[in-house]
Order: C-alpha cells, then structure tokens, then sequence
C-alpha cells in the first residue's frame, strides 16, 4: 500500500515535470479556451442565465476532452513499455486521474475567469457553484483518462476518443447541469442533494471499474 | 449451453409463440384506455423489444468479461453478435417508440427520459462497433472492445433506473399516466405480453446464434481460431 502512495508520488510528480517541459500543451488550452469564450461572447453578446451555464459546461467538456485526450497518447509505446516495468498499472492510473483532476480543475476556474469577464456572472450560490465545477472535473478527468487509455490502445485514433467518451458523459453533463442551475438562484431545486449524491457514486463506479479494468488494458 | 444452442425445438417455439403473440396481440381484446385507446396493443411489440435488447447486451457483456479471462476468440465473437443483434433490437425499439408517440403524445421525438436513455445506449452500443472496426489484429480488437463494453455498461446501469425517476415522464405508468400498474391487473395484457417478451428473445438469440456460427466459419477459414 505505502509502495503504491510512493509510486503515484513519483508518477505525479512526473506528470508535472512534463507539464512543465512541454508547455505549449497548456498554452495551447489557454488558447483553445480563451479563443472558445470568445466566440460565445461574439455569437450571443446578451445570454439568458441557463443558457450561460450549458455553454460554459460544454466549453469545459471540449476543452477536458482536448486536454486529457494527451494523456497517454504524448508518451511513445517504448515509454510506456519501461513505466510497465517501473510500476503498477493502479499507480499509472491512479496518478493520471489524479493529475488530470487538478489540471482540469485549473482550466474549469481559468474558464471561468475569461467567461465572466466577457458575458457577466449570473450565479449567486458561489460555493456550491465551485462544487459543481469540483465534482465536473473529477467526472471529466475519470471518464476521460480511462478512455483515453483505450483509444491509445486501439491506435491513438483522435476521433475515437470523444465517440467512445461522450455517450457514457451525457448523464454526468446532465446532472452537472442541473446542480449548476440550482446555483442561479429562482426556484428551489428539490433534487439538488440527491443529484450531487449520484454525481459522486457515478464517479465511485467509474473509478472503480477503471481501477479493475486498467491492469488488463495495460498488460496487452 | 452450446449445445442446447444448435438444437432446432426452442426457435420452433419462439416461431410459434410469436405467430400466437401477432395473431392474439391485434385480435385479442385489449383494456380500453382514456389516450392509450388501441394502441395499448404496441405493448407486445413494443416493450418486448427493449426487454430483448437488455438480455442480448447483458449476454454480451457476460461474454466479454469471459473473453478478458479466457482469451478464446469464440467468446468475443458471442459478446459482438449479442450486442449487434441487441443494437438493431434498439432501433427497433426506437422506432415503433416513435410511431406509437407519434399517434398518442403529438410527435416522434417527445426528450423523454426512457427516450434518451435509450438514444445514449445506441450511441454506446454504436461506439462500440466502430472501435472494433478500427483494429485489425483479432485478439487486440477483442480485448479493447471488451473492455470498453464492460466500462460501458457499467457506468451506465445505475442511470438507467436512476434518471428515468429522477424527471418527469410521458411513459405509460409515469407521473400519473395509466400504464402497466393499472393493466398489470388486466389478464388480456399479461397473457400475451409475457410470451411475447419470452418470443422475441428467442428470435434475437437465434438470430445472434447463427451470426456466431457464420463468424466462427470464417474465423476458422482464417486459421484463427
């Protein structure tokens, strides 16, 4: 167990170092959404609160999908060959969604930044408007990471990676959705609890069932 | 299990119990209902569709998770029949969906939650099938696809009893619509709607079984298995 703290320490820690070398990938994100934001604000000036939220989180979902998508495929099949002889699959995975969590987490509140600025801020639950965002990039980072993995194994096709990823996402987009809405203030959303309680057992599942599933991906 | 598959005497009986379901299931007389009116009939041809489509994914998914620990090609090939013949029992499904809320709710596409649900299980299902199309080498392409169909299924199982409850919806027995709590008690239905799910299974299963067989052939004129 401690060996598999220490092994995800490492494997972050990595992550981190070629964030850090590589980093038109990031600036390339800032762009990507910089640009995005701007051609909502181009295309709709005025916008209604619920509108404001679904293309915010549409914006993040391409943006997760494009940062994320990397994640396995910027390493050559030889690195990954010695990473499989250095660690354990439970590690490599554990540690990318880890990273992704937080790069992602990143993004979201980047986004958001540039969003407000250009269309306004309607939300008056602030906190639980964080939380949304939290609970978006942990449902993102999972879902994208092991699909990822897959689409890198099946050959590193880029459009495999969004039709094999978005179906499984459209329930997640839609509860996110519906708790951020709840944050505009107006009526009272009697589901908002039991919504955030299935947003985090979903993301138990997937977690899970990519922890069992990972090592098997990964031997082949 | 195989070998009760070949046998001839239980796709006789799916025929006959669905030529009895067809023949009963428009002559038979049927509860009348405020809407519903006759097409409470649809419920044989309709309801059984989605009950096919979930035994013949489920089939697939108990046929990947067979393959990832045997490593036998025939299993693989048993999950990707399963779930094509499950995939087009879904468009069927979605279709005579539609017809029927065409002529009772006003229009093909209602965003109903059962709807939804089922339109995001076909976009699963035809991810599927195209990431199998993507990967030539037989044993990789199996491995990759059913991994993918047990990540699949899996985070998508809990929504389907979730979600349809959570919202509001136009189904029969939903948010106060009469549906099957009030023709549950109704013998005229439940005669013929439970062989009718039991019919169309059978003939998916069939259907799977011989595109197994085809398969297999060729897979063994290939020397792959």
């Amino acid at each position: 167990m401690q060996n598999l703290f220490r092994e995800i320490g490492h494997l972050f820690y990595k992550e981190l170092k070629l964030e850090w070398r590589q980093k038109y990938a990031f600036n390339g994100l800032l762009l990507y959404i910089g640009s995005t934001v701007f051609v909502v604000y181009m295309a709709f000036r005025e916008i209604q609160p619920v509108t404001w939220v679904t293309i915010l989180w549409i914006i993040l979902l391409f943006a997760s999908a494009n940062a994320v998508a990397k994640s396995f495929i910027q390493e050559s099949e030889n690195r990954q060959l010695y990473y499989y002889t250095l660690a354990s699959p439970l590690a490599v995975i554990l540690s990318k969604m880890i990273y992704n969590v937080i790069l992602l987490c990143l993004l979201a509140l980047i986004a958001l930044f540039a969003y407000s600025i250009l269309l306004g801020n309607p939300v008056q639950d602030f906190p639980l408007f964080l939380l949304a965002l939290v609970l978006g990039a942990i449902s993102f980072s999972t879902t994208f990471t092991m699909v990822s993995a897959i689409a890198f194994k099946a050959g590193g096709n880029s459009t495999l990676m969004p039709i094999l990823s978005f179906p499984i996402l459209i329930p997640l987009i839609t509860l996110l959705i519906a708790v951020s809405t709840a944050t505009l203030g107006g009526s009272e959303d009697l589901n908002l609890y039991n919504n955030i309680g299935i947003l985090v057992a979903l993301n138990v599942i997937i977690v899970t069932i990519s922890i069992i599933l990972f090592p098997v991906l990964w031997r082949n | 299990m195989e070998k009760v598959m070949k046998q001839m005497w239980w796709k006789y009986l799916g025929v006959f119990i669905l030529i009895l379901v067809i023949w009963f299931g428009f002559m038979h007389s049927a509860p009348r209902l405020d809407i519903l009116n006759e097409t409470i009939r649809a419920v044989h041809f309709h309801v059984p569709m989605w009950f096919g489509m979930m035994i013949l994914l489920t089939f697939s998914l108990v046929y990947s998770i067979k393959f990832l620990r045997s490593n036998k090609l025939e299993h693989d090939l048993i999950a990707v029949e399963t779930a094509n013949i499950g995939i087009l029992f879904g468009i069927l499904g979605l279709l005579t969906g539609s017809i029927w809320a065409k002529f009772t709710w006003g229009s093909w596409w209602n965003g109903d939650p059962k709807q939804n649900m089922a339109a995001i299980f076909m976009l699963i299902y035809l991810a599927y099938s195209v990431t199998r199309s993507s990967i030539d080498d037989p044993e990789k392409r199996g491995k990759i696809s059913a991994i993918y169909n047990i990540f699949a299924f899996a985070s998508l199982i809990p929504l389907l009893f979730i979600i349809p409850r959570l919202t509001d919806s136009l189904h029969p027995s939903n948010g106060g619509n009469q549906g099957f709590v009030t023709y549950d008690m109704n013998n005229d239905l439940k005669i013929i709607f439970y062989p009718a799910v039991i019919g169309w299974t059978i003939i998916g299963l069939w259907a799977a079984s011989l595109r197994v067989r085809l398969r297999t052939l060729e897979y063994r004129l290939l020397k792959l298995i």
